[in-house]
């Protein structure tokens, strides 16, 4: 659906993205995840068009970015906000008709959404009238009310406490059921994990690695077990990790360099084997490997 | 559906004609302008309060004049009182001041012009300091005048005033009356509202887009719409509150000049034009001339280039002030750009006045040609009368540089509206021209 070719962006002489080049399938949930200063939201306004890339090319279904795709693209920053002295039927409203809508049809969704998400009697209130959590919301709704096909959430729950950001959570997941693909950025790995399934590390301006989030997990699996016995081990020989006791038995978490068919045999010989598994390594690990030791080939 | 600039347009004007504070000022302004301009004249016309003045004249120059029905006169006997009994006999009195005239070396009117003294309890008023110095001048000049064995009364008689009457010609040879005071007037109120109304909606911009800047909107909005169609729609919608805001001033104005002059005064305002005056007498001569000198002035030319210039400078300045606006976080830190940004304009004002006295002079043609001073100047011009080629040159180069400057501020604004918590230096400012 969105596809980067080679895009490049300075700011003085600061590279912030050195040829880029990425693909967001369609549908999908895509994670553009990177530390703080990566290149992430410098990517974000070129998709959003806020500013151009200095070189290459980002296309949108198969075609390069055009000023009318603006209308198909809805875009929550990081850094948010509202004009503070108006009411929020009118803000929506406003910024629901910037991206296209007509008065009526933006009236007509936007009242759905205030009912869905239990704010019909914010409609008449000034933004500076709201809670930091109601104001969110609201800016949620401007977000999505004009139906676009690519959402984009910059630390999209920022801000939120637990309730709400499961709301808002459900309703992305909701959404992208609906057809919108969705694209989420961050520098909290562990927070999208659950909920993408294509991922792409940034660090630098460059990308680390893409690709689908289960593939990048097991590409990235290190030999790194976990098991349950129902008598302690020894663990001899073993480069333990974690241990814990269970009511069922003991379970661990070691990393081991032996094949994991020979572990099996081994530890179902000593003991009684009641569960095993290779632990997919969590995507700030892969991260934190990627960084100190660059990023492993694909087809390796 | 709208085209977005006509939404940013539509919201910037709502907002701010929905305002308390522009129904406000739109309402009070003009009463406030007319108090700027009546209020110190009243006050400067109001009389001090009534004095009473002993005066010890030695010379006997003022003898027997009592003063006016402000200032009253009382003189000591100079045989019974000297200064200084003169100055305890004011402290023991309620009289407010001592004027002591000495009569020292002879009755020489020099001496005694160099050496007249006024005491007073409390600080002297410039009225009273005036008014004693006009009686002893004309004294000392009538005195002197009999002195050299002149009549005084012939000098009198050979005094003239004279008054003349200057026309312009103009280029079909037709005879207008000169009215270079009115001129000199109306020049001057056009350039100094000009500078007030470009100053004020120039600014309401900037602060629209630090408030849109700062309170992060700015990023949602342009990601619908182009910075530069954010940036245009703000200005635009601006300074269409601000023609609003103007033509209500002139209907206002228009209404209350219409209900004053025919239903409150109806007499005066009657007597001011006569048709045909009826005697060649001094007043309705002056009245006549008025009348004549007010036909002489192009006003649809200074009305339209009011419009003309008034919109040009601001736009032009609000672009300045949009950029200068999207570089900062707060309004405090505007200072540092704020003057070099508005230093044209306030040398545009304090040249006023060599504009006015030589309208058609190198310095008025240069100023009404740069065009970040030119809608002042130009407007001090105007009632002058300004060759159409002037004219038409300074119209174009302003509208050109308004593009220029749309294009430079554009690129600052897109950078700048996404720059946080950084102090922007010009060399940064000119950095982002090339981003």
């Amino acid at each position: 659906m969105i596809r980067a070719k080679d895009v490049c962006k300075l700011y003085g002489n600061k590279i912030a993205l050195a040829n880029i080049n990425l693909n967001i399938p369609s549908g999908s949930i895509y994670g553009l995840l990177g530390p703080n200063g990566a290149g992430k939201t410098s990517f974000i306004r070129i998709m959003n068009q806020i500013t151009a890339p200095d070189s290459g090319v980002v296309f949108f279904d198969n075609e390069p970015l055009k000023p009318t795709d603006i209308r198909r693209f809805g875009y929550l920053p990081e850094e948010r906000g509202l004009y503070k002295k108006m009411k929020v039927g009118e803000q929506v409203l406003y910024l629901a008709k910037l991206k296209g809508l007509s008065s009526s049809k933006a009236k007509s969704r936007a009242k759905k959404w205030f009912v869905r998400l239990e704010m019909e009697d914010l409609w008449e209130k000034k933004v500076e009238d709201l809670s930091k959590g109601m104001a969110q919301k609201v800016q949620f709704v401007t977000t999505v009310l004009h139906k676009p096909a690519v959402l984009i959430f910059d630390e999209p729950f920022t801000g939120f406490d637990p309730i709400n950001a499961n709301l808002i959570k459900n309703e992305i997941k909701r959404l992208n059921q609906e057809g919108a693909t969705i694209i989420f950025s961050t520098h909290r790995m562990e927070s999208v994990e659950e909920i993408c399934d294509h991922i792409c590390l940034i660090n630098n301006g460059e990308v680390m690695v893409q690709g689908h989030l289960l593939d990048i997990r097991k590409h990235y699996m290190n030999g790194t077990y976990s098991f349950t016995t129902k008598e302690e081990q020894t663990f001899s020989g073993m480069d333990v990790l974690h241990r814990n006791f269970l009511h069922t038995g003991h379970s661990a978490t070691i990393n081991s360099v032996t094949y994991p068919c020979n572990l099996i045999q081994k530890l179902a010989k000593e003991n009684q084997l009641l569960g095993f598994e290779e632990v997919l390594p969590r995507v700030s690990d892969i991260f934190i490997d990627i960084v100190h030791n660059g990023p492993k080939p694909m087809d390796s | 559906m709208k085209s977005p600039i006509l939404l940013i347009i539509q919201r910037e004007f709502i907002t701010r004609v929905q305002k308390k504070t522009f129904l406000l000022m739109t309402l009070l302004a003009p009463l406030l302008l007319a108090a700027v301009m009546i209020v110190p004249g009243l006050l400067a016309s109001m009389p001090e309060d009534d004095k009473s003045i002993i005066v010890l004249d030695e010379p006997s120059i003022l003898v027997p004049e009592d003063g006016n029905s402000q200032f009253s006169l009382e003189y000591l006997n100079p045989n019974e009182f000297d200064l200084e009994k003169g100055k305890t006999f004011l402290s023991e009195s309620d009289k407010d001041a001592l004027l002591y005239l000495p009569s020292g070396n002879g009755w020489d009117p020099d001496f005694i012009k160099n050496n007249i003294l006024l005491f007073g309890k409390e600080d002297i008023g410039i009225d009273l300091q005036r008014f004693i110095e006009r009686q002893v001048e004309e004294k000392i000049n009538y005195q002197k005048l009999i002195l050299q064995g002149v009549d005084p009364e012939v000098v009198e008689q050979t005094k003239t005033t004279v008054n003349i009457k200057s026309f312009t010609i103009g280029d079909e040879g037709n005879e207008e009356t000169s009215a270079t005071p009115l001129k000199m007037g109306l020049g001057y109120i056009a350039g100094i509202l000009i500078y007030f109304f470009i100053f004020f909606y120039a600014v309401q911009v900037m602060r629209g887009v630090i408030e849109e800047k700062t309170s992060r909107i700015v990023e949602v909005i342009i990601s619908s719409v182009r910075p530069r169609q954010l940036m245009m729609g703000k200005i635009l919608g601006i300074g269409l509150v601000g023609v609003v805001q103007f033509l209500i001033w002139v209907i206002l104005s228009g209404t209350i000049y219409a209900v004053v002059s025919t239903v409150i005064y109806p007499d005066i305002f009657a007597q001011k034009v006569p048709a045909v005056p009826s005697t060649p007498d001094l007043i309705s001569v002056d009245q006549t001339n008025l009348f004549s000198m007010i036909n002489s002035i192009n006003f649809p030319v200074i009305l339209g280039g009011f419009v003309f210039y008034f919109f040009g400078g601001y736009f032009l300045y609000s672009a300045l002030f949009a950029a200068l606006g999207s570089a900062i976080d707060q309004e405090a830190d505007s200072q540092q750009f704020m003057l070099p940004v508005t230093a044209p304009m306030i040398i545009a004002i304090t040249t006023a006045m060599n504009v006015i006295q030589e309208p058609n002079g190198p310095l008025a043609f240069w100023m009404s040609m740069i065009p970040l001073t030119s809608p002042i100047s130009m407007m001090i011009r105007l009632p002058f009368g300004v060759p159409l080629w002037q004219i038409t040159l300074s119209a174009l180069i302003l509208i050109s540089t308004f593009f220029g400057m749309v294009a430079l501020a554009g690129k600052i604004y897109r950078v700048g509206i996404l720059m946080y918590g950084k102090k922007v230096t010009w060399k940064e400012l000119y950095k982002w021209l090339k981003y």
